[in-house]
Formats: C-alpha cells, structure tokens, sequence
C-alpha cells in the first residue's frame, strides 16, 4: 500500500490520511489524479520526507505528504 | 520633512528625569535606513556595546523604520534594540500590533531610553509631550492587565507597551510586549527595560497616518503593486491567514526536521495534535492582523472562557513536541502566561526542554523541582514552570529563568543546551537543513530564524526550491537572505512580506517614501553593512571566533528517527564560505570590508 497524507486545506473533502494499493499508482501525479488535485495547488510534495515531483515514482511502503502554498516562521 | 522621517528622537534619561528632543541625522539615518540598522549604529556610536547590560549604562532603543506606519504593507513593525543580558551581543527585537505605528504618528522616529529610574515608572507619549509617571501601582500586574489599566487611565485610542514580572524581576528571558500578544521576545529586552525601573510606554498619537511620504503618487503606486503580489500569492494571500504559521507544524515534521525532547529526535509521530490544522479545528476564532497588514497571519483562539493571542509555530513546537507534549490546550495555556508574564516564547519551552533532559538523565534531582518533576511531557510541570520562570523565587527557578545555556552550564553539561550566543535555537532541526544552520550559527542576535529564513528556499521553496539536505550554494543565499532582512526590518515591513515581495518590491516602496533611488545592489549593500555593524558591535562586546557555532548535538549526533535519519549539520564545511562571501576573516569583517561598505568609524576597531 502507499500511504497518502493530506494537510491544510487539502483535508477538505479527503480527510487526514488513505491508503492507496501500490498496483494502482506508479507516480506521484497518478495519486493527485486520483484524487482531483490540480498539480498548481500542491506546493510540496513529499515523498519518505523527500521533496519530490509529481512525476517521481511511487512504490509500495511510500508515505506521500501534500501541501498547499503555506509559509510560516 | 517629505522623507518618511519625522526627523526627531526623544532621549530619555530616567536617572535625572531629562528629556531632550534631538534632531535625527538624515544623512545617517538613509545611510541605515532605520529601525534595526540605525539603531544599531546609534547604540554602536554610544560606545554601549561595552556595558553592562543590566546597568544603568545600558541604552533601550525603541525604533520605527522610514515605512512603520505608511500604507505599505505590515508596516507595523517596530524595534527594541539593545545590548542583550541574555547573549552580551546586539539585540534587536521586532515586534508588530500597532504600537510602533502609533510612535511613528506621534512624530517620534525613535526613543532613546538611558540611565535607570529612582523608583518604577512609566512613559505616557501624547504627541510632542512626554512624561515619566509613577508606575508603583503597577509593580506585578500581568502585561494583558496592565494594558487594560493604562488604556483606562490614559484613554481607549492609546497603545501600551509594557514588560510583565518577568521583565520587572530582570528575567534573561523577559520580553517586551505591546498590544497584549505582540512580543519583542527574544534576547531578554525585557530585562533591560526592568532593570531601568521602566513599566511601560503608553503612546497616543492625534496622527492618524503619515504625513511625510517623498512621493505620495509613487508610493500608491508601489503599494498597489505589492498589494496584488501579496494578495496573488498563495502563501501570503491565503495560507497564512487560514492556518498561521502554526501550518508549519505539520511540514517540518514531514522531512523529519521537528526536534523532540530537546532534539534527542527530529520526528514526533503525533504531531498532528498540535498543527496548524487542528488547532483552526478545535480552537481558532479568527485570524489577527497588525496594523495595515493583508496577510492576518495572527490567531485569535477561544481558551476556555477567554478568548487570547494563539500560538505561532514556535512555541507550539517548542511546548510540543520538544518537550515531549502533544497537549494543544496545554499549549495555548503556556502561550498565555509567557504573554502574560512577559516572556520569550522560544527560549521559555526550549529551557524547559534542556532541563527536562537534565531531569531524564538524573542531573537535576527531583528535590529540586519544588513537587513539580521536570518530567518529559508533563502538563503540569509546563504549566508550572512557565510559571515559575516568569516569576522567579527557588535557586531552579532562577536558573531555569536565565536560559537553557547557563542552566547547563550549571549543571556541567552545556552539551544539552540548544542554544548559539546562549540565546534558544528555533524549531527547525539544522541537522536536516543544511542552510538554516549557517543562518542560527552567524546570526549577531543568537540563534535566531528570522535573520535569514533559509526554510523559505530549502522547505517552501520560496523563491525556488533548493535540495535541504545539500551544503551547495548555501552560504551565499545565507548571506543575501540576511542583507535582504536586514533592509526589511530596518524599513519598518513585516519580514513575512518577503514570501511574496521581492528586493525591487522593497526598493520601489523605500525610494517612492523616502525620496531615495536606490537599487536592489545598493539596498542590499545596506542590508551588508547593517550585517557588519551589528557584527563590529558583537566584536566590541566581546564575541569570539567560536561564539558562531552550533551546539555539539548538531555536530557529531545524528539524527535519530525519522525521514532525516542519519544527518548531520555541515557547518564546517559552511562557514569558512559564509565568511568569504561576507569578507570576514575569523568571524570579522577585515579593514577591507568595512570600507567598502562605508563604515570608516569601525576601521581597525
């Protein structure tokens, strides 16, 4: 399975975390089609704790971690 | 005056009562801006950066920047800069709400605080007219009170600055705060204005907004560009009002860079109980704004029958996880009494965090903690302690209350203090950014991130996105994002307008107020030699070579759990290219340097 992480206002709609079987997804993009998140709305994408791209591959046992444009300080 | 300047600094001296109306150089003041860089050189020439900083020799310098009160965005801000009882170095504590605003509306640029008062007082600003009143009645009130009282007395319309009985017991850690939630926090400014027997600074200004811009059409201008940049941006235009900075709970903790019981780890599996997100879900009412700002990145929470300033990501890291707590409530409670109590939010919980591990690995002994062990996640001992620290009375109260370094110290372990200059590092873990470390090592202030926020490129990828993990490059965007910081604080802009704005943004806004036409090169060469001057007074206080360094732990400890895992700081490969991209040699500016940048006075100093 691939563990997909929702934050911030991402959350809307999707909850907090899913799981998604690893056959069904070979990148970071098929996820955010799977679940009709435009790319220009995630401002990072986290793969293992990795900046990453949606065209990075995916594989059973990942953690994928998206957020919106945040900042902070 | 049509140069954003009211051209006039009160000097105060408590010792005999006088008041003098001084003219401000121009000339200097364009040269520094400022705020932060003009006070600094101010303090520089006063020959402060040798006193003791809890002596009458010591000087409060209260500052606005050309932009505090303009149209421009978050044009808030103002600065206590002082000598630090907590680092012996500069101090420069920045702080928005609406107090530096009004300062600047009653026609004030700055005050220079001298000498120590005979018994308590406080300042009451009208305009032209300032007094020293008795502030005997106030002794012990909590800061929110006070502010309540002295806006009872003196009127809704004015603003108070005050310090708590943090400030008024000479706590290191002790800030100044204005507008009940707005904190000059960090370096012990607090201290200083308690040791001067000062309460508060009521300020009430007939001004409603400034009346000296150079170029009135040019700065509309300006700002309608920087307005739609801010507004078009998804960090400023929304991220950071629907979540605050508390959002970054969350991200830090996804690379793995959220330290944990004193940065014995860097990843807390349950983080998500005090992030951003949850505390919007469970407590927040509304977002808050400091004067003039579009990006309202303030939380305005309801705590249980009271509705208070919320936590900032610092302080929910640092009361969370680094303490081993995911308690939110307990959270915003700690929050409340560092507000109220007058203290730093930062260096507070981290202090508790490094007693903690002393407690876990049997230093401090539970006799000593007065029925309330130092127990990792505790809420009552966070509670307690904040507590304690703000009011200090048992021998661990006033070691705790002096910071995690002295503490240590104390004990004979300085290894477990998570500090640089003896001022707390902030919450991200520079083992796993390799950037940020060069930033808190360098920093003039102590650890610090907000002198040059390298989480923007290395996280948020703001401007654009660099490898965290990589040591490339690192020293010279170090060193551009804290010239860059500098010339923003020294303008009188919330630094949280940089996500968005870029150097010519600033420049634009700078030049159409004060009648300037710098360049971005040349605004950045000021933001150098602030860099430098702040530098040279470190160097007259006494700074060594080895104060720029990070704690052992980040060294030769790698990280432990986690994404990170394994990763340790860079800092020695860093530095030694910082140094060169600044034209310093052992942690100073060489001859060379400082004329290039026109600091003649600093020349073989």
């Amino acid at each position: 399975m691939i563990e997909v992480r929702f934050f911030a206002t991402l959350r809307d709609g999707r909850g907090k975390i899913t799981q998604v079987p690893a056959e069904e997804a070979s990148t970071a993009g098929d996820l955010l089609r799977r679940f009709e998140i435009p790319p220009e709305e995630v401002a990072i994408l986290l793969i293992n704790g990795f900046h990453s791209k949606p065209e990075n591959p995916v594989k059973d046992g990942d953690v994928i971690s998206l957020f919106p444009p945040v900042g902070g300080g | 005056m049509s140069d954003a300047y009211y051209e006039k600094i009160a000097r105060i001296n408590l010792t005999t009562g006088e008041i003098k109306v001084e003219p401000l150089d121009l000339e200097t003041a364009k040269k520094f801006i400022g705020g932060r860089g003009l006070g600094t050189k101010i303090l520089y020439d006063e020959g402060v950066a040798t006193v003791d900083p809890l002596s009458p020799e010591n000087k409060l310098v209260y500052i606005t920047g050309p932009m505090t009160g303009s149209n421009s965005p978050s044009s808030g801000r103002y600065m206590v800069v002082t000598k630090s009882p907590l680092t012996g170095m500069i101090a420069c504590a920045n702080s928005g709400g609406i107090w530096g605003a009004k300062l600047k509306f009653a026609g004030w640029d700055a005050l220079i605080v001298e000498g120590q008062a005979p018994d308590w007082c406080y300042l009451n600003i009208e305009d032209d007219k300032i007094e020293i009143l008795d502030a005997r009645e106030y002794l012990g009130v909590l800061s929110e009170e006070l502010d309540d009282k002295l806006k009872e007395k003196h009127g809704a319309e004015c603003s108070v600055l005050n310090i708590g009985p943090a400030g008024e017991k000479q706590v290191l850690l002790a800030a100044v705060m204005n507008d009940k939630d707005r904190a000059a926090g960090r370096s012990g400014t607090g201290a200083v204005m308690g040791s001067k027997k000062l309460k508060a600074i009521v300020v009430k200004a007939t001004r409603k907004q400034l009346d000296v811009i150079a170029d009135v059409d040019a700065l509309k201008e300006a700002n309608k560009r920087a307005l739609k940049i801010l507004s078009d941006n998804g960090v400023t235009g929304q991220g950071l009002r629907a979540l605050g900075t508390a959002v970054l709970v969350n991200i830090i903790n996804g690379i793995g860079a959220l330290p944990t019981k004193n940065w014995q780890e860097s990843y807390c599996p349950t983080a998500d109980q005090f992030s951003g997100e949850t505390l919007a879900e469970k407590y927040l009412k509304k977002p808050g704004a400091c004067y003039h700002c579009p990006i309202a990145c303030g939380r305005v929470i309801n705590h249980g029958d009271k509705v208070v300033g919320g936590p900032e990501y610092e302080p929910l890291w640092a009361y969370g996880s680094d303490c081993g707590n995911d308690d939110l409530y307990t959270i915003d409670e700690c929050n409340r009494l560092c507000n109220e109590y007058g203290l730093d939010a930062i260096g507070v919980p981290c202090t508790i965090a490094a007693a903690m591990e002393l407690y876990q690995r049997g230093y401090i002994k539970e006799e000593e903690c007065a029925g309330v062990p130092l127990e990792w996640g505790s809420k009552e001992a966070l509670v307690e302690w904040t507590k304690r620290m703000g009011d200090p009375e048992t021998e661990l109260d006033w070691l705790m209350s002096s910071g995690s370094a002295r503490l240590c110290e104390h004990y004979g372990h300085p290894e477990y203090s998570m500090s640089v200059k003896k001022q707390e590092i902030p919450a991200y873990d520079a083992r796993a950014i390799q950037g940020i470390g060069i930033n808190y090592a360098t920093a003039n202030c102590g650890a610090a991130h907000v002198r040059g926020y390298m989480i923007s490129p290395e996280v948020l990828g703001l401007p654009q996105q660099l490898d965290r993990t990589v040591t490339t490059d690192k020293a010279a965007w170090a060193k551009t994002f804290q010239d860059l910081t500098a010339v923003i604080d020294s303008m009188g802009n919330c630094l949280f307008t940089s996500f968005a704005l870029g150097a010519q943004e600033y420049a634009d806004l700078l030049n159409a107020a004060t009648g300037t036409s710098w360049t971005v090169e040349q605004l950045l060469e000021i933001g150098d030699r602030i860099y430098n001057i702040e530098r040279m007074f470190n160097k007259a206080a006494g700074m060594k070579p080895e104060d720029d360094r990070l704690p052992k732990r980040l060294l030769t400890e790698p990280i432990t759990n986690g994404p990170s895992k394994g990763m340790l700081s860079q800092l020695p490969l860093t530095l030694p290219e910082y140094y060169a991209a600044r034209g310093w040699v052992n942690a100073f500016p060489t001859d060379e340097t400082l004329k290039k940048l026109g600091l003649d006075e600093c020349v073989g100093k």
